[in-house]
């Protein structure tokens, strides 16, 4: 057993490094962290110049890490919070618990961004995802005319599946029930969250999984497999973009907005294509990853602003509810 | 009651505050966190209705199959009937979320039964809907019916049987029917209360939202809305609907008035056919290992993709295994030993008790004293030995009652008590099923995910929390070999403490 040095040796380097170093706390989701993800890549660019210690905190999903927040409150020891999406944005700024970033991004994004709290570090194309050999319907009318079938995320559980409602939503206006009606037979189940979704699709339970326009790449770059592709739908396609924000309460302001500044810098924004894959923020110089985006965008991009997408998110997941409960 | 299985001493009376105190505490937390409770609401009544339904059916159907099932295996013996018996527990020892992808590569949409009915030019079936959410908790929950019943089985002394057989008397009647009545119950109230918080399985396989449970509304309230008030109802309800069905339990239980026999189990004769016994064995075998095989096959190939933390992330949850079984198994001794007669039902209580509630109770009780990180493990130690407790309390309780009351009265004559009597009569007599807890105890609280998510920091990443990790990030084929692992390793540990017991 090399236990005991191990852990003697992790409290040296701990005490040395508490003298010296101060502590940026990053609460984040579960799947930033892991070796695969874009943690410890972005933890070690930033570390090389800011003079600290990067931590990372996994703590579920974006739902999740908002619920964390709100239970620790003012006590909280993060200093960032990195992992929210638009639809989350309402609720975390009623917290009260973020500071304005004062930083004026010029992003990428296919839409402009003016949110005085937070960021965005990447933004992705809600899409559903099938074999390249299944026929694709070209909007959410063909597909209800098909009889293709689908999995989707559950609204209640998950942000994708929010996601979804605020499309169909933001596509269709008051007709978002009808569009659901006509669904509700092409719905194979609904699933908690992204990964059981995913998985079923995977296992070949259903012709196609809501998830990203992107999500084709992972399985062309990490996979070598074109067989995947993403439909591209008339009615455009709703965006997700993930933020992240400064804590109020931060004993560490001045490394917290170091930190806000990096994230839309090449050393973090050059290793989410091929880790978070999604699309950067803001385009680093290499561009994209060869093989991330090989057919043409969806176009128009569309997106509820934060309060729009809270002031109706209770009755839409009621109408949808309504729409599959029959 | 009969022996001393009722009377109550202080470390029964320590357990059962304890049990009583981890589960109502957070609760009151969370409720005094949002400052008060809040109503159901239609969402919340709808989802009650549906949970219960299908929780009583789920049992219905479970017990009544186990029965027939238990049967066949407690009168023949067979080559490799241990080594099935073992198999046989695999899928209630799983993550749920594992068992139910095993269960859809049989049954999916592009399972087996649905390859071989296209292939015969048949029409295909559809595993979602109401009736897939009863199939799933069946094959979740089937094993342990089965088991349950088996114990009971077993527990009637040979020389009873053969008495029946010698005086040509009834032993439907006079002994399995008696027996039955005393044992069902348990189990139905166990499997009940079980599947009142499935959540992912009654969402995934009900096809919608129509299938929305009380764990679904309670995900909801503190994930999204967070509606503090509205979780801590939910889940109040969830555990004044467990105290009351574990209380009926108490109420129409029935004393073990088999009397005493040398523990010998000899083969049957005379009762029912082998066939039927044969296609019954059969039947589960193939219903409960045919899953469970695809997990295996899908797990090798995906075997070499498992990245080094997943191994990191095992040693950690064996760990937390071995020293959650610890803590359980001393609680269940505990409260079957000295907890009186209602300690069975302070003991159910966690089986029914929101794990998400929960965590977040404790995460505001333990939050203004200690950081979340140093927190995770000890724990999900703690949370995983409280889930573990109801079935490891439901096997432990009737054998101590049983040697009480076939050796109690001899014991109190010659004065034993206390330790030596725990040492020389309860342990020896409760061995096979104490082993067979603590191997549950050991496996579930591998596969448990409890609370750890709640609480993670770096370096806590349990095997469970590792394999939904590699799932959330496209990698399913890794994930898939981390299911294989965690399968192994489960087993692994059931069988070690199962057989451990049984040799005894």
């Amino acid at each position: 057993m090399k236990t005991i040095p191990t852990i003697a040796g992790l409290i040296l380097v701990a005490s040395g490094a508490a003298a010296q170093e101060p502590v940026l706390t990053v609460y984040t989701y579960d799947s930033f962290v892991p070796d695969w993800g874009p943690g410890p890549a972005i933890e070690a660019a930033f570390e090389e110049t800011c003079g600290c210690d990067l931590q990372f905190v996994a703590a579920g999903d974006g739902a999740a890490l908002l619920a964390r927040l709100r239970l620790e409150g003012e006590r909280t020891e993060a200093d960032i919070v990195l992992g929210l999406d638009t639809n989350l944005i309402a609720a975390a700024t009623e917290t009260g618990l973020f500071a304005p970033h004062g930083i004026t991004a010029e992003t990428d994004l296919p839409v402009a961004w003016d949110d005085p709290l937070f960021l965005p570090y990447d933004w992705g194309w809600f899409a559903f995802v099938a074999e390249a050999d299944t026929p694709a319907p070209a909007s959410f009318a063909e597909l209800a005319d098909s009889d293709l079938r689908i999995v989707i995320q559950d609204p209640r559980s998950s942000t994708p599946g929010l996601g979804l409602l605020m499309w169909v939503r933001a596509a269709h206006g008051d007709a978002a029930p009808q569009v659901w009606d006509g669904l509700a037979d092409n719905i194979l189940t609904v699933t908690p969250g992204w990964s059981e979704a995913y998985a079923l699709f995977l296992d070949g339970e259903a012709d196609a999984v809501l998830s990203y326009t992107t999500s084709p790449a992972y399985h062309r770059i990490a996979e070598g497999d074109d067989g995947k592709v993403a439909w591209t739908f008339d009615e455009g396609h709703y965006l997700q973009v993930e933020v992240a924000g400064k804590v109020a309460g931060t004993d560490q302001p001045e490394l917290a907005d170091a930190f806000l500044r990096f994230m839309l810098t090449d050393g973090f924004q050059a290793v989410i294509p091929t880790t978070n894959w999604m699309y950067p923020a803001v385009m680093p110089e290499s561009g994209l990853p060869e093989g991330f985006e090989t057919g043409p965008r969806p176009a128009p991009s569309l997106l509820l602003s934060p309060e729009e997408a809270a002031a109706i998110r209770a009755e839409a997941i009621d109408a949808w509810l309504a729409a599959l409960d029959g | 009651m009969a022996g001393r299985a009722g009377r109550i001493g202080w470390p029964g009376a320590l357990a059962a505050a304890l049990v009583l105190a981890v589960i109502v505490g957070p609760i009151v937390a969370v409720a005094m966190r949002a400052e008060g409770l809040g109503t159901l609401g239609p969402a919340g009544r709808g989802a009650l209705r549906f949970t219960i339904w299908q929780a009583a059916v789920s049992a219905l159907v479970s017990v009544a199959l186990a029965i027939p099932v238990a049967r066949a295996l407690a009168r023949r013996r067979f080559p490799g009937r241990g080594l099935l018996l073992t198999l046989l527990g695999a899928p209630f020892i799983l993550p749920v979320i594992v068992a139910t992808f095993g269960l859809l590569a049989v049954f999916g949409r592009a399972g087996l039964v649905n390859t071989g009915l296209a292939a015969l030019g048949l029409p295909s079936l559809s595993i979602y809907g109401p009736g897939g959410v009863i199939l799933a908790h069946v094959f979740l929950n089937l094993p342990l019916a089965v088991r349950m019943i088996l114990l009971g089985w077993q527990a009637i002394p040979a020389e009873r049987f053969r008495l029946a057989a010698l005086l040509n008397a009834p032993v439907w009647r006079l002994l399995e029917a008696p027996m039955l009545a005393r044992v069902v119950p348990g189990a139905l109230v166990l499997v009940f209360l079980i599947c009142l918080t499935s959540f992912a399985v009654a969402l995934v396989l009900g096809g919608g939202p129509r299938a929305t449970t009380v764990e679904l509304a309670i995900y909801q309230a503190v994930r999204f809305d967070y509606a503090l008030d509205r979780a801590a109802t939910l889940a109040l309800v969830q555990v004044a609907l467990s105290a009351g069905v574990a209380a009926l339990a108490v109420l129409v239980h029935l004393p073990d008035a088999m009397g005493a026999g040398m523990d010998r189990v000899v083969p049957r004769w005379g009762a029912g056919t082998r066939a039927l016994d044969a296609l019954w064995i059969a039947a589960a075998g193939l219903f409960l290992i045919l899953p469970m095989a695809m997990i295996v096959i899908e797990g090798v190939a995906g075997f070499s993709d498992i990245p080094p933390g997943t191994w990191v992330a095992a040693a950690r949850s064996l760990a937390v295994a071995l020293a959650s079984t610890a803590i359980c198994m001393g609680l269940a001794l505990a409260l079957a030993v000295s907890g009186g007669r209602w300690a069975i039902v302070v003991g159910t209580l966690p089986v029914a008790a929101s794990a998400l509630v929960l965590g977040t109770g404790l995460y505001i009780l333990l939050f203004p004293w200690l950081r979340p990180q140093v927190l995770a493990l000890p724990v999900t130690v703690a949370m995983n030995a409280l889930f573990a407790l109801p079935f490891a309390l439901r096997i432990v309780a009737p054998a101590v009652e049983r040697s009480e009351a076939q050796f109690g009265r001899l014991a109190d004559l010659t004065g034993l008590s206390g330790r030596a009597r725990l040492r020389l009569l309860t342990l020896p007599r409760a061995a096979g099923a104490l082993g067979f807890a603590a191997g549950l105890a050991a496996a579930l609280s591998m596969g448990d995910l409890g609370v750890i998510a709640l609480f993670a920091g770096q370096e806590t990443e349990t095997l469970p929390l590792n394999m939904y990790r590699l799932l959330g990030s496209y990698r399913s084929d890794a994930a898939a070999g981390a299911a294989l692992l965690l399968l192994g390793l489960s087993l692994a540990l059931f069988a070690v403490f199962d057989r451990a017991g049984r040799r005894c």
